[in-house]
């Protein structure tokens, strides 16, 4: 019921927040290029010819009208190319973060709320976890299960389940001890009906404001993982990937490598900026 | 103290003996490391009998121990790639890991912190505004892709600094600041978010009607209690650092362990891989449990003074 | 000598929903050795005006005002910055909140004596050797050994002894107290109260306590000032102002004062009606208008001037005729 009352105040700090409107609108333009991207892409971004080689961009002399962001060293339309790899980002992101909040959110409720034994064992799995060096361990899965999209979003979601599941974890703590989950638990409600019908919708502000910050952090992982050769495969145009390609002409055409990471660097950038604004509007803090 | 310091060291044991039984069984997990000895042209037969001299033909629980002895002794076996002690290998990369994550750590930390606490003075002053700035784009921008401008900016460009390589300082410079740049982000706002909370604080007030000058309150009262949750965090960047390493020190060519366990992973050379895990896993478990004993020094309420 | 001679104090803190005027046209004087009580409800600015005595009012604050004499300094126009020279020089303050008005985090000598450390270059032993004096003095046993503690290993009523020693540490000649009792329980209340009175008599302290509490003031009040919506409405001797209160308002304050004897079982106590008016509105007349007995036409339309009382004033258009006589 308190719902009600909150929600259209939240809408209006929502419109006020700067953050969130300009990141916002950024993630929705991005994610509406990456549905649409064999609308908007003007040539196919696989096919190559090696006759129209590194034509540069448009502000660059010598291009050609038809290429605006010119061609990699392959021949292919770097503009169809950075379209979509908004697919490969966006893709893997909510990919990763739907397994990975699955897994967390579930181990948090679980220890939040149950406590005792349970929390003592998911507490020492969340700091095991912790302590394992994510790049190299991501890396190292990828590099024996071999390189692909299914395999790069399965090895990220089984290892980016952290974040996730200390937050839920301390939100089903406090929850825990609140008076309507005391009644619940009074009146001989279900735990699973408790857990899940009851605590989850309550923390969905914070979920939801992690849940975006991860998207952001598993964008930037997958394009490391990519660079350096162990995510995405080519020819598949993933941003990473191409950052790892332009870097062999790095020295004369370095427009080839600063585009896809300037795709990153705003997408990113939105996606947190987004989270920030939701923070900032649920008040759902993060430690 | 002695309960809590008891206690948190036998939490770091446990975490200890689960991570070196993860990269353990890594070996087995991704495939029989037997055939990756005996490499592509190997046969069956060759696998059985590098199999048998390896010992993998043991119980798991029995080679795990064994292993375990052996590192306890700083023996991490043998490299399949360069055919000697990974211990060796290990050793001549570490340093230069070790500078760049401490010096660019360090360098975060110097700059995070007092722009934290300037940032936090004004909460919207233009101070705080370019602070954030800072720290949502260095959230933003790929470590990798930074180096790689940076490289063609300053080195290529304008010859500032060399390109790739560690053999002077200078091949430090850019890979320092780029690393430091993406860990100073969470740092700084934990600062300044802390100072916030704890300058809004009843007892911050007290200090001040005590007629102490500002940069007591601050640095005595205020910054001691907002640094608790930055004393955690700091550990653990570094453990991100260490990690992000990995690309970084590919970007720029540096010879440290990032780069061997990457060269290493391409060459399924698992010993080194499993190694470098395992330090930084003890490397992370050691900095978390050395800044759960800075906090417990802190703040007697943690330490459990009765 | 006069600590405090304060005339017409206004302050003002912006916020979402417009100007804040809290403080509205304040007087107060409060001469070396006396007890004054400024009494009111929450909210009626008592606090932000203590808090603006001890120059630590939130920074957003606008202040002005005219005289402002404090401890002989003249404060009008200045900033916060101007108080460095009086807190723990003379002028200290006792807070609400003993639970979180302490450092959890240094230990109870720390934050004893790092202010007069500061403030007089004391030695930490000298330091530390009147701390230990002053901590037997508000009642804490075996002090030497607890100033190696912490806050949390002390009680509530034990850790307001330790704000009182803390505020009594520079020796001060003015102190602010503000509600130091409202977060105690009722036994403890009492104590820390006649504690307060006993260190003021002693001292020779000038004490400007704030409470909400009419009985604490009936027990220790010199003179008392009363607040609302901004404005001192009456001032005048604690004694005069009990039996006879001349503005109404202050007359609902005593009314509501139940006696033990006198009231009887059962019956209601009479509230004031009504509701404090918002301060972000100009008010063009009384302010208590609205929630007066007496209130008429004028009342809404001009502001009540000052009538003087032979104890101290009263700023209202028909004050309790007898007085006045």
């Amino acid at each position: 019921m308190a719902e009600e009352v909150i929600r259209p105040a939240l809408w209006r700090r929502g419109l006020r927040n700067v953050a969130l409107m300009s990141g916002g609108s950024v993630v929705v333009l991005m994610v509406l290029v990456a549905v649409l991207a064999p609308l908007l892409a003007p040539h196919d971004p696989y096919s190559q010819d090696l006759t129209r080689r590194l034509l540069p961009p448009f502000w660059i002399e010598g291009t050609d009208p038809t290429h605006l962001l010119g061609t990699d060293h392959l021949g292919r339309d770097y503009l169809s190319r950075l379209i979509y790899g908004a697919r490969i980002s966006l893709g893997v992101g909510f990919g990763v973060v739907l397994v990975s909040g699955l897994i967390g959110i579930s181990l948090g409720l679980v220890a939040g709320y149950f406590g005792g034994l349970a929390d003592m064992g998911i507490s020492f799995i969340i700091t095991t976890r912790l302590s394992l060096p994510i790049v190299l361990v991501a890396l190292a899965a990828v590099a024996f299960a071999g390189a692909s999209l299914a395999t790069l979003i399965t090895v990220l979601g089984l290892l980016l389940w952290d974040r996730f599941a200390v937050v839920s974890r301390a939100a089903a703590q406090s929850l825990r001890s609140r008076d309507f989950i005391k009644g619940l638990r009074a009146i001989g409600a279900g735990q699973v009906r408790i857990l899940f019908l009851e605590l989850l919708p309550n923390m969905r502000a914070a979920l939801i404001v992690v849940m975006t910050l991860e998207v952001a952090n598993v964008i930037l992982l997958e394009a490391a993982l990519s660079f350096l050769g162990l995510g995405v495969r080519a020819p598949t145009p993933s941003w990473g990937l191409m950052i790892s390609e332009g870097r062999d002409n790095i020295l004369f055409d370095p427009w080839l490598t600063a585009l896809p990471g300037a795709a990153l660097c705003v997408l990113v950038l939105a996606v947190n900026l987004l989270g920030d604004g939701l923070r900032d509007i649920t008040g759902g803090r993060l430690k | 103290m002695l309960v809590y310091l008891l206690r948190r060291l036998a939490v770091a044991l446990c975490v200890c003996v689960a991570v070196s039984a993860l990269s353990f069984g890594l070996m087995f997990v991704v495939g029989d490391p037997a055939v990756a000895i005996a490499g592509a042209g190997g046969s069956a037969r060759d696998a059985e009998a590098i199999r048998h001299a390896y010992g993998f033909d043991r119980p798991y629980v029995v080679q795990y121990l064994g292993w375990v002895g052996h590192v306890l002794r700083g023996d991490f076996g043998q490299s399949i790639y360069f055919n000697m002690p990974v211990t060796e290998i290990v050793r001549a990369r570490l340093p230069v890991t070790a500078i760049l994550g401490g010096v660019s750590f360090t360098l975060a930390l110097v700059v995070a912190v007092p722009l934290g606490i300037v940032a936090a003075r004004k909460p919207g002053g233009l101070t705080d505004r370019l602070a954030l700035l800072l720290a949502v784009t260095g959230q933003a921008v790929p470590s990798f892709w930074l180096g790689l401008m940076a490289i063609v900016v300053f080195g290529v460009w304008h010859g500032l600094v060399p390109t790739s390589g560690a053999d002077t300082w200078q091949g430090y410079i850019l890979p320092v600041v780029v690393l430091a740049y993406s860990a100073m982000p969470a740092m700084m706002r934990i600062t300044r978010s802390g100072m916030i909370e704890v300058l809004g604080t009843d007892y911050i007030r007290s200090a001040e009607a005590k007629g102490l000058p500002t940069w007591q309150v601050i640095v005595g009262h205020a910054l001691r209690n907002a640094i608790l949750p930055l004393v955690s965090l700091a550990a653990l960047q570094l453990g991100v650092l260490l990690s992000g390493s990995i690309v970084i020190e590919s970007v720029f060519a540096l010879n440290g362990l990032g780069r061997l366990a990457w060269e290493s992973l391409l060459r399924a050379d698992l010993p080194v891989v499993q190694a470098v895990i395992l330090i930084l896993s003890l490397v992370y478990v050691v900095l978390t449990t050395a800044a759960d004993l800075v906090n417990a020094w802190l703040d007697p309420r943690i330490r459990g003074v009765r | 000598m006069t600590l405090l001679d304060l005339q017409d104090l206004h302050v003002a803190i912006p916020t979402e929903r417009g100007l804040l005027r809290a403080v509205r046209g304040v007087d107060l004087r409060l001469a070396a050795g006396e007890t004054l009580c400024l009494v009111g409800e929450s909210g009626c600015g008592k606090s932000l005006t203590a808090m603006t005595l001890m120059g630590l009012g939130p920074k957003t604050a606008q202040t002005r005002s005219g005289r402002f004499t404090l401890l002989g300094q003249e404060m009008a126009g200045r900033g916060r910055a101007a108080w460095k020279t009086l807190r723990g020089r003379g002028l200290s303050m006792i807070f609400q909140d003993p639970m979180t008005s302490l450092n959890p985090t240094l230990t109870v000598g720390r934050q004893l004596t790092e202010g007069v450390i500061h403030t007089e270059g004391l030695t930490r032993r000298a330091a530390e050797a009147r701390a230990i004096a002053l901590l037997e003095r508000v009642g804490i046993a075996r002090a030497g050994q607890r100033l190696g503690q912490y806050p949390h290993q002390f009680s509530g009523g034990q850790r307001q002894r330790l704000m009182i020693a803390m505020a009594l540490m520079s020796e001060p000649k003015f102190l602010i107290a503000d509600e130091p009792t409202t977060a105690l329980d009722v036994t403890i209340q009492a104590q820390i109260l006649s504690l307060l009175a006993g260190l003021q008599r002693d001292l020779g302290l000038g004490l400007l306590l704030i409470t909400h509490d009419l009985g604490v003031v009936a027990a220790i009040a010199d003179r008392v000032a009363v607040m609302y919506a901004g404005r001192i409405v009456e001032e005048g001797s604690a004694s005069r102002i009990f039996r006879r209160p001349a503005h109404p308002y202050t007359a609902g304050l005593m009314a509501a004062i139940p006696v033990p004897g006198r009231t009887p079982r059962g019956t209601p106590l009479p509230a004031i009606p009504g509701r404090v008016p918002g301060l972000i509105e100009p008010i063009a007349g009384c302010a208590f208008c609205e929630r007066c007995a007496r209130g008429e036409t004028l009342c809404a339309a001009r502001p009540p001037s000052d009538v003087a009382l032979p104890d101290g004033r009263v700023e209202c258009h028909f004050p309790a005729v007898e007085i006045v006589q």
